[in-house]
């Protein structure tokens, strides 16, 4: 089967070409993805580190929702939003069905528990050592969170590169909120399962190639980021 | 027809003109995936986007969704291929007339080696109760589409109970066109599918029409404006601008223009 | 009902303890750790609490500090007891110096940033403070990968920066070469000359002479002996501490005390 390869050579020529509709579509992917991933982490991050790092009655229940959670099938998350934001749901007013809007939406709602569980993790394992030099300080709850967080911070790279990954991926939801219409709301995975539907399988391998570059490009942006930060953080 | 035509161009004319409301003039069309996956929209939306400074962007799932999404008042027009469904759409108050658009054809696609022997046959019963006789795998999409409802009603028709040998060799596979396509032609089944799908679709493998010709295999398509009445968001003028065309001698001879490899796929057939 | 020595209330001629235990007693899973234990700490005094391993000097710092709560019993600070303010007048050093993720510098500005010192003031007061412990040239960087001795040096100027009034040391030095034991001591010294009350668990009885004015002997979760730390170190009078100091010297001395095994632990 000579189908990688002649995927591989398409989706070489298909970036050496710099075609413009496959440069709008990654556009959007990424637009969708990240402002999905950041949202994620506005909300995931303190959630996750306020289950981390404090005692409450439920608090295991909690963790254990968290990591549940991460599990959501993105399908029927596209379902909720789709029924929320149809013209005849609760948000229909709002117009933002078929726009990326309600794409971010979908996704933020996959992409946070896993940013909520995994910070939980990271910043419980982190709390656990800094527990008693807190106490013996005097650091207050909101600034106990704050300095968790700050102090994870590489870490937590990794863990919304885990939200990425799950969000640049995803096709489930995103088809169903965003209706894959050309030029508007299709992007990566639904242009790829559009391209599997035609039966152009080729195509669609090398689409996904092309995803698989962009996830590796982002993933080493981020990492070399990450290797900057370390040396500059204390200059 | 003439006349509401130019009240529909007047009133995308006068929006497109307000540079507050630019991002306001675009419908949405609730269609089916045969009509996207053939290539057919890329060829007649940007003619209509010349003529009128409309935005069409298509939502491309099956007719039984496509019509749910059109009850949901998300869409502004519905342009599927199921005609009672349709019709039942229209007296619920969902939609506000239905006019034929064009139509195509149904195949039944096989493998070449054709263990149920009904290569070449144009009684489409006839066929099917053959392929249920000899127990060949028939891959149906199951997804309540279009096609689907098309396909059980020949089924019907044939006096073959589906349901019972669903599992066995009739396999449900519960997508779309092209999903279904991939996997019967990977699995060896019979599919029907409607001609222009197949014409354009990229991974027949060695499969070959089998079944074609029947009157029973016209596929009709129509389109229908959603009410506004029962969606004050339905954008009417908008949409009937883009129903009028598509209805009109240019927008019926642009579908009479779309080809694959010298093949046409539609044929308009619209009122006149 | 139990042995309990101490020269504490000839010596102290009405002087109020800056802190001060009454019937404390602490349980984890079943055992009986601090078990009605009594103990005053006079101000600006160093006091050494010494005793064997599993006596419970550990958990008594964290007792005394109000970072773990007794079963029973009460701290007391400054005759009130033990609440926020108390806790924040005073500041521990651990055995295993516990670092931010962050530079010398940021480790000292974080623990004047939780006491609301903001500003120049704190710049300077971080500054003065990583002087102190001559750390100046490390400011910058990451104090995760200062060397255990220099981090163990930050950690008891993170703990002075914010000005304790008394400051708890557990085992400070326990893994230090000589030299940066020797730069700790100097720093406890310089605290205690800025009036600084100390409370130092520690192992080493070269350390205890060192540093030590009081003494306080800790033997299964009670207080057996307290006194004048060089007193205490010659002349124990508590079995306890007798076996205790004995047994060291004859570890550092290898001779054999006739009445190791004469005077055996009373319960």
């Amino acid at each position: 089967m000579d189908g990688f390869g002649a995927a591989l050579a398409d989706a070489l020529s298909l970036i050496l070409a710099g075609d413009a509709d496959l440069l709008e579509i990654i556009g959007l992917s990424l637009r969708v993805t990240l402002s999905a991933v950041v949202l994620s982490c506005l909300i995931g991050l303190p959630i996750g580190a306020a289950v981390g790092a404090f005692r409450f009655p439920g608090r295991a229940a909690a963790t254990v929702a968290l990591n549940a959670l991460m599990g959501l099938p993105p399908v029927v998350v596209g379902l909720i939003v789709y029924l929320a934001f149809s013209a005849s749901g609760p948000f229909g007013v709002l117009g933002w069905l078929y726009t990326p809007k309600a794409m971010i939406v979908a996704q933020t709602i996959i992409v946070t528990p896993i940013v909520a569980a995994l910070t939980r993790q990271v910043v419980e394992d982190l709390h656990r050592e800094y527990a008693e030099q807190f106490a013996s300080l005097g650091v207050g709850p909101m600034e106990r969170v704050l300095a968790l967080l700050w102090d994870a911070r590489f870490s937590l790279l990794t863990v919304a590169l885990a939200g990425f990954g799950r969000a640049v991926a995803e096709v489930g939801a995103v088809i169903i909120v965003g209706g894959n219409i050309n030029h508007v709301t299709r992007v990566m995975t639904t242009a790829i399962a559009l391209e599997t539907s035609k039966g152009n399988l080729e195509l669609a391998l090398a689409l996904g190639a092309v995803l698989l570059a962009i996830a590796l490009v982002v993933n080493a942006a981020v990492m070399a980021l990450r290797a900057a930060a370390v040396r500059s953080a204390y200059a | 027809m003439i006349r509401r035509g130019f009240l529909g161009l007047a009133a995308a004319t006068l929006l497109a003109g307000g540079a507050a409301m630019a991002d306001e003039t675009f419908i949405i069309v609730q269609s089916t995936t045969s009509t996207q996956n053939s290539g057919l929209f890329d060829h007649l939306l940007p003619m209509f986007r010349e003529k009128t400074g409309i935005e069409v962007r298509v939502v491309a799932v099956g007719t039984g969704q496509a019509i749910k999404n059109a009850e949901n008042g998300d869409g502004d027009v519905l342009f599927v291929h199921a005609k009672p469904a349709e019709e039942t759409f229209v007296a619920a108050g969902e939609g506000v007339s239905r006019s034929d658009v064009m139509y195509n054809d149904f195949v039944i696609v096989g493998p070449p080696a054709d263990p149920a022997g009904v290569a070449g046959s144009k009684d489409v019963a006839a066929a099917l109760a053959k392929i249920a006789a000899a127990g060949a795998p028939f891959a149906s999409r199951g997804d309540d589409s279009g096609t689907n409802k098309a396909e059980l009603r020949l089924w019907k028709e044939a006096g073959i109970d589906v349901k019972a040998a669903s599992g066995g060799w009739y396999r449900e596979t519960g997508s779309g066109m092209g999903a279904t396509l991939n996997t019967g032609v990977a699995m060896g089944a019979y599919i029907m599918t409607d001609r222009a799908t197949w014409i354009s679709f990229g991974n027949k493998g060695d499969y070959v029409i089998a079944v074609e010709g029947d009157p029973k295999l016209f596929n009709q398509y129509g389109i229908i404006l959603v009410n506004p009445a029962k969606h004050p968001n339905v954008k009417a003028d908008l949409g009937q601008a883009f129903i009028d065309w598509v209805l009109s001698d240019e927008g019926q001879a642009a579908i009479a223009g779309y080809k694959i490899n010298g093949e046409q796929l539609f044929f308009p057939n619209a009122p006149r | 009902m139990r042995e309990a020595v101490s020269d504490f209330l000839v010596d102290w001629a009405g002087e109020a303890p800056i802190l001060s235990a009454c019937s404390l007693a602490y349980s984890a899973e079943g055992k009986r750790l601090i078990d009605g234990l009594d103990l005053a700490i006079r101000p600006n005094r160093r006091t050494v609490v010494m005793g064997p391993n599993g006596a419970g000097k550990s958990l008594l710092l964290r007792l005394l500090h109000g970072l773990i709560r007794p079963d029973a019993g009460e701290v007391r600070w400054r005759g009130r007891p033990l609440d926020g303010a108390g806790r924040r007048a005073q500041a521990m050093v651990f055995q295993r110096p516990v670092m931010l993720r962050r530079s010398a510098f940021g480790n000292l500005t974080f623990a004047l940033a939780v006491r609301g010192v903001g500003g120049r003031e704190r710049t300077a007061r971080a500054s003065k403070a990583l002087a102190m412990a001559r750390l100046e040239e490390l400011s910058r960087q990451p104090a995760r990968v200062l060397s255990i001795g220099e981090q163990q040096r930050l950690a008891v100027a993170r703990a002075l920066v914010a000005g304790p009034e008394l400051l708890f040391l557990d085992e400070p030095t326990a893994s230090l070469d000589p030299a940066s034991t020797a730069a700790i001591e100097a720093l406890i010294d310089a605290a205690h000359r800025d009036g600084v009350t100390i409370v130092l668990v520690t192992h080493d009885l070269g350390q205890a002479r060192r540093l030590g004015d009081d003494l306080v002997f800790v033997d299964r979760g009670r207080v057996v002996e307290t006194g004048d730390a060089g007193r205490v170190l010659s002349a124990p009078r508590s079995v306890a501490a007798r076996a205790w100091v004995e047994g060291r010297l004859h570890l550092d001395a290898t001779v054999r005390s006739p009445n190791h095994n004469r005077n055996g632990r009373q319960t």
